[in-house]
Parts: C-alpha cells; sequence; structure tokens
C-alpha cells in the first residue's frame, strides 16, 4: 500500500497537523473566558505551537504559513494587519538559525530559549502598540501575559509531543 | 573517495540554495508585513472589508468553541455561586423592596415629565430599539481591547452604534460582516466617549487606555468631582445617544480621575446594539481627534 494514492493522502493529511494545530490554538486562543481580567493576558498558544514546530519539523511549517497564520491572527484579533505576520516570521527566522543547538540541547534549554522568543515577541509588539498611539504604553500586562505564556509552554509541548507521536512518527 | 565527493558537491549546492531562497523569503515576508501595515494606515477602509469577510468566514467556528467554553464557565459561576444563594437571596430580597420604592417615583416622574414636555411641546428622542448579540471572540493580547459578536448587517447593526451590556454602555460597533460584527470596548486605548457627570452636568471625555479602569479627561480644573460620581454618555459629537451609563468615579487622584464600568468587561456573554437611528458617520471615522472638534 505504501506509495499508492491513499497512502499519498494520508501522508498529505498528516503533513498539515503542525499548520492545523496552530490555527487551531489561536482560535481557542480567542474563546471567550469568562474570567476577569483574563483576555488582557492570555497566554499566546499560537506562538508555543510555532516555536515547537518550528524546531522539530520546520518542513511542514513553512515560513509563508507563518506568515498567513500572523494575518490570520491580526485579521481577527483586531491590530494592525501585518503586525503579528512580522513577529511571527521574525521568530520562526530566530527559532531556524538556532534549530541546530535546540535539537541538541534539552527540555529547560528548549524553555530558556523560549523565554528569548516570548520577550522579543513582546517587546515588538509593545513597541508597535506604543508607536501607534503615540506614547508608552502601560508594560503589566505584556509581562504577565509573557509570564503566563511562559509557565504553560511545558503543558502545551507535552500537549504537542503527544501529538507529535500520534500523528508524524512515521513520516 | 573521489565518488563520494562528487555526490556530496550537488548535495552540499542544493542546501546553499535552499538557504538562499529561505534568506530571501523571509526578507520578502518582512518587506510585505511592513507594507500591509502601510497599507492598512492609508486604505483603513479596504482592510476593515477584508476584516469583516474574514470575520464572517470563522464566524461558525468561534461559535461552536465559545459554546463549550461558555458551558464550564457557567459551571464554575454555578458552584460558586450555590455557596453564596442565601445570602445573595437576602440581598436581592432588601434590593427588591428598594427597588420597588424608586419605581413608584420613576412611574410619579415619568407622567409629571410628560404633562411638562406637553406644555414646552418638547420634542423627544427617536425610541431607540435594541439588538441582542452573543460574544462569540475575545481576542486576547494586552494591546487591544475588542470583541466580537455573532451579529452582522443582517440584524441590523450599523458602523458607530453603541453597545451596552447589562446597566452600562460597553463600546461601539466599529467594524461589521453579514452575520459577525466588532465592538470596541471602551477600555481600549483608542477609544473616546463624550460624557457628563451626572450630578453636576459636568462634560468630560471618557478615554481608555487598556487598562481596566478608562481615564475622565479634559475636565476644567475646578471642577468637583467625587468617587462615586455616576457618568453617562453625554450626546456630544452625535455618534451615542445621551444619558447612557457609563459607571462611577472611582479613583480621584492629582494627575487622573478613573471611571469603574458599570459592566464586567471581561465576562459579557450577551451585549445589546443601541440603534436609535441618528445620523452615524459624522466623528466615526475618527476616534481620537473627532471628539474634540
Amino acid at each position: 500500500m505504501i506509495g499508492g494514492p491513499l497512502h499519498k493522502l494520508d501522508v498529505a493529511g498528516r503533513s498539515l497537523a503542525p499548520t492545523a494545530m496552530t490555527v487551531m490554538l489561536l482560535l481557542v486562543n480567542l474563546a471567550p473566558s469568562h474570567m476577569t481580567g483574563y483576555e488582557r493576558v492570555a497566554p499566546s498558544f499560537a506562538l508555543m505551537s510555532i516555536y515547537y514546530w518550528t524546531i522539530h519539523r520546520p518542513d511542514l511549517l513553512p515560513m509563508s504559513v507563518v506568515f498567513v497564520i500572523g494575518l490570520l491572527q491580526d485579521l481577527l484579533g483586531g491590530g494592525p494587519l501585518g503586525l503579528n505576520a512580522l513577529v511571527l516570521i521574525m521568530v520562526q527566522w530566530t527559532v531556524l538559525s538556532q534549530r541546530g543547538f535546540f535539537l541538541s540541547s534539552t527540555f529547560p534549554m528548549l524553555w530558556l530559549g523560549f523565554v528569548v522568543v516570548v520577550a522579543g515577541a513582546a517587546f515588538v509588539l509593545w513597541l508597535a502598540a506604543s508607536i501607534a498611539s503615540f506614547e508608552l504604553v502601560a508594560i503589566d500586562a505584556p509581562v504577565i501575559q509573557g509570564l503566563l505564556t511562559l509557565a504553560l509552554f511545558p503543558l502545551m509541548a507535552w500537549l504537542l509531543i503527544l501529538a507529535h507521536r500520534a500523528f508524524l512518527h512515521q513520516i | 573517495m573521489l565518488v563520494k565527493a562528487r555526490a556530496a558537491r550537488p548535495a552540499t549546492r542544493l542546501t546553499a540554495l535552499k538557504g538562499v531562497v529561505q534568506r530571501f523569503s523571509f526578507l520578502f515576508l518582512i518587506l510585505v508585513s511592513i507594507t500591509l501595515m502601510i497599507f492598512g494606515r492609508i486604505d483603513a477602509i479596504g482592510v476593515e472589508s477584508m476584516r469583516a469577510r474574514v470575520m464572517d468566514a470563522f464566524e461558525p467556528i468561534l461559535d461552536a468553541i465559545s459554546t463549550p467554553a461558555a458551558t464550564v464557565a457557567r459551571f464554575v459561576e454555578i458552584i460558586a455561586d450555590v455557596t453564596e444563594v442565601y445570602r445573595q437571596n437576602q440581598e436581592l430580597r432588601t434590593e427588591n423592596a428598594r427597588l420597588q420604592q424608586w419605581k413608584q417615583v420613576v412611574l410619579r416622574l415619568e407622567a409629571e415629565n410628560n404633562s411638562l414636555r406637553s406644555l414646552l411641546r418638547f420634542k423627544p428622542d427617536p425610541a431607540a430599539s435594541f439588538i441582542s448579540a452573543r460574544v462569540i471572540a475575545v481576542p486576547g493580547g494586552s494591546f487591544l481591547r475588542s470583541v466580537i459578536v455573532a451579529a452582522g448587517r443582517r440584524d441590523g447593526l450599523r458602523k458607530g452604534q453603541a453597545v451596552i451590556a447589562g446597566s452600562g454602555l460597553v463600546g461601539r460597533v466599529v467594524e461589521v460582516g453579514e452575520w459577525s460584527a466588532r465592538i470596541l470596548l471602551v477600555t481600549d486605548i483608542s477609544a473616546r466617549v463624550p460624557v457628563l457627570l451626572e450630578g453636576s452636568r459636568q462634560r468630560a471625555v471618557l478615554a481608555g487606555d487598556n487598562s481596566s479602569q478608562p481615564r475622565l479627561l479634559y475636565l476644567p480644573p475646578d471642577s468637583q468631582v467625587a468617587v462615586g460620581d455616576r457618568v453617562v454618555t453625554s450626546g456630544h459629537g452625535g455618534q451615542f445617544p445621551s444619558g447612557l451609563p457609563v459607571g462611577v468615579v472611582s479613583q480621584v487622584g492629582e494627575r487622573q480621575i478613573r471611571v469603574h464600568s458599570l459592566v464586567n468587561l471581561s465576562r459579557i456573554e450577551h451585549v445589546q446594539i443601541v440603534d436609535f437611528g441618528l445620523p452615524g458617520g459624522l466623528v466615526v471615522e475618527d476616534p481620537l481627534g473627532g471628539v474634540m472638534r
């Protein structure tokens, strides 16, 4: 059966897993939580997903797809069009350039790398918000948001590893 | 050995080529993002209609995801509430008794108001109608405060309409799709609402700054403001109807006065869009400067 049309379809479907999961996490991020103050500091699940797949399967999450995911986030989120797209491809570029190091390192190092990514992304978003509103906007919410994103990363990484094994262990 | 080296050369070249392509596509996408940002500033209406289309396209998915989220939240709330039922019941009884008295006062005042209006031949504002909608998405993030609701042009929503939830103003409609719309909350950094202090009739502008409590701007330095003063929309600028309750003054400091919203903006499940039949679009396009004109 290997090489047959059904197998090809199966492989193609499985190859979509990283993209599909990232988009799904983006949409889950948008769901109303009904918790006071949560939406201000909601951790970015899509960022975790992009970080994970860029390290492990960059071939299945090409830069153009990351760009489109960023655009989707901008269009649904209401921010300046192109801002999240810019941030996400910068994140992917940075991670890709250090990919060899990340692949050979331990989970704590992976987590530490994510600290840098989250801090960088938050800084760019903060800078853009400050420029757009002609004043230095408060940093309390983005800092808490960054910390929450970092705190939830191990849990998300575990879920992503499960998905990785379930969908992609053969391809 | 020789054969091996020959075989390796094209592979190295391919890797190098791949790197160049990757770098090129990275720079290209960076350029496209920046162009889009500039384009969004220039052609805001084009971007807006694009957003509305994408919002419409994702509305069914967002709607589906938001329903279980609401169920979970309600379940948690029920458990939290059960422990307080008795106390709440007592409170509600007292409040109800007080409200019954108020109702009598209101009825009397309404009758009096009507008779006085007829003496003055006063032309009242057109009666408002309300469109109810469910909140299906709350975009997270530290720099924007908006929600997406499952109602749009088909349901009669128009850009600029005021949006209330429960007893207070929540924000205004900024983007309208066919069956979905975005509402900019009063706490967003670009939101400006002309308001009145209900007691002193002092005018001011309510300005969001992404924190949970928006600020009051442009109050004269000698104005009397106290914690607990009610803030209502003034209707100036022609965008909002006058007299919609917004919040109460929660903090009066040297440098800033803050207003506590009457609605918990994190927990709105349904909103009502107020359709007053007002001529919109006068100051809608310029939320920062328009109010001051």
